[in-house]
């Protein structure tokens, strides 16, 4: 079970509370992890990543195990500690003033 | 109960305002998708209760939120908006060619007839519909394609297409605007566009006179003479008689000709509405003094609206889709402020009072006249 923090404004939009736990079929990685919170939420679809290209938002960051994941390859392996439900994967909007 | 409904679109979410038709206690509702900015919403002619809004962020991108209860509850609908095919370039701040890229939605202009029918104007400027309520969204590229779209350009905020105004009489025939590109028309329900720009003066481009390249920051109709349009322009307040084909300065004794908002009163085709709004680089009104100008000949000869409207020390500025009139028997007008403010007249303009005061800033105002 991966576990997935979403910043509020998307918790928001997909009327959840609290993180979002995924069953996410095959090698947990930025791709499969996205698409099946998409799947979950279809709502998100293009709030993270681009529809088309599939490339993160710029102001999207992903966060896991105190290391910042968002420049590494989404087909990249999550670490372990996420794939076991240790660590939460997290999606955040880059800190901004206004 | 006949009344108004109010959709105010702001910085931080989207607010809806309602009163019955005497227009004097009002009833505040919201914010719906706090800490979004909400550029636009608009009623379905067709069908009251049906609402839709653009809701986009710098963060987390565009999304359409669809109501069918009148603002009680929304629904997320399609956010997908591909340009057709080869998206292509368009000019950027340096002169470069840079490749169109879909930034946000504007304006949202539901059909008259079909409330599943509406249209989208977006940044990188282009029009988009959809037919199905917002699920899907088709792009009418012709718009884009009609061969001057490479040579637009953005103005500061953007290239903004900002303005769709759907003629009652014609389904085929469909006026836009975009900055800093000018005025498109269409008559064949979107396949071909031809700029309808002649008469425009911007001495702010490298040919005044140019077919495309004018700031054009509103147009506005009346629902009677669709041939008969009012442009209130990055500098200039325009008219013209046939449908575009050429434009007449109509500023007059305006304080400045620098505005973003123009509106036409509900049954008078030749009373219109603007805000003079001091410029370049400052985006307040003159002299701290708050006016709406009202012209009740067309255009030329203008008179100050004042009553109720603060005359010292504002210094708000009012968006381009920041204004709306309503259709009962006393045309009501309103408009928001970036200051927070919406303002509504009950008589015509001739006295104002603050709807709400303390609003994030505002984007757009909408009305709906509710039977």
């Amino acid at each position: 079970m991966i576990r997935v923090e979403l910043p509020a404004p998307l918790l928001i939009l997909a009327r959840h509370e609290g993180e979002v736990a995924l069953d996410v079929p095959g090698p947990a990685t930025q791709r499969s992890v996205l698409g099946a919170l998409e799947a979950r939420y279809p709502v998100l679809r293009g709030a993270i990543r681009d529809h088309v290209t599939q490339q993160r938002r710029a102001f999207v960051r992903f966060y896991a195990c105190r290391r910042d994941l968002s420049h590494e390859s989404p087909d990249v392996p999550l670490p372990e500690e996420v794939v076991s439900g240790a660590e939460p994967f997290v999606i955040i909007g880059a800190i901004v003033g206004g | 109960m006949t009344g108004v409904r109010v959709l105010v679109g702001t910085r931080k979410g989207a607010f809806i305002l309602t009163s019955d038709a005497k227009r004097a206690r009002w009833k505040v509702h919201g914010p719906h998708f706090a800490g979004w900015e909400i550029y636009h919403l608009k009623g379905s002619p067709a069908d009251p209760n049906r609402l839709y809004a653009s809701q986009s962020s710098g963060w987390f991108g565009q999304q359409i939120q669809r109501s069918n209860d009148g603002g009680e509850s929304w629904e997320p609908v399609g956010n997908q908006f591909t340009y057709d095919g080869v998206a292509g370039t368009h000019q950027w701040y340096d002169g470069t060619p840079h490749p169109w890229e879909f930034k946000r939605v504007w304006h949202l202009e539901p059909s008259p007839s079909d409330p599943d029918m509406v249209y989208a104007g977006v940044e990188d400027a282009a029009l988009f519909r959809s037919t199905d309520g917002g699920g899907t969204w088709q792009e009418l590229s012709g718009l884009r394609g009609h061969g001057s779209g490479p040579s637009w350009a953005p103005g500061a905020g953007g290239m903004c297409l900002h303005t769709i105004l759907l003629d009652p009489t014609d389904p085929n025939r469909i006026f836009i605007a975009i900055s800093a590109a000018g005025a498109f028309r269409t008559d064949d329900g979107g396949k071909s566009w031809r700029p309808i720009n002649q008469g425009l003066h911007s001495l702010y481009i490298p040919d005044p006179t140019a077919e495309v390249g004018h700031c054009v920051h509103r147009i506005a109709m009346h629902r009677s003479r669709p041939n008969v349009l009012y442009m209130q322009k990055h500098w200039d307040v325009l008219r013209t008689d046939n449908a575009g084909d050429s434009w007449h300065e109509i500023s007059g004794n305006l304080p400045t000709d620098f505005g973003f908002v123009i509106d036409v009163h509900a049954h008078e085709p030749e009373t219109i509405y603007v805000v003079p709004i001091k410029s370049d680089s400052e985006h307040y009104p003159p002299e701290g003094k708050l006016r709406v100008y009202r012209s009740r000949s067309g255009g030329n000869e203008w008179e100050a609206l004042t009553k109720g409207l603060p005359q010292q020390d504002c210094y708000v500025n009012v968006l381009r889709d920041a204004m709306a009139v309503d259709s009962l028997e006393s045309c009501g007008v309103y408009f928001g402020t970036t200051g927070g403010q919406v303002y509504a007249s009950a008589d015509a303009g001739d006295s104002w009072a603050p709807i709400v005061r303390d609003l994030p800033p505002v984007l757009s105002v909408e009305v709906q006249t509710l039977a």
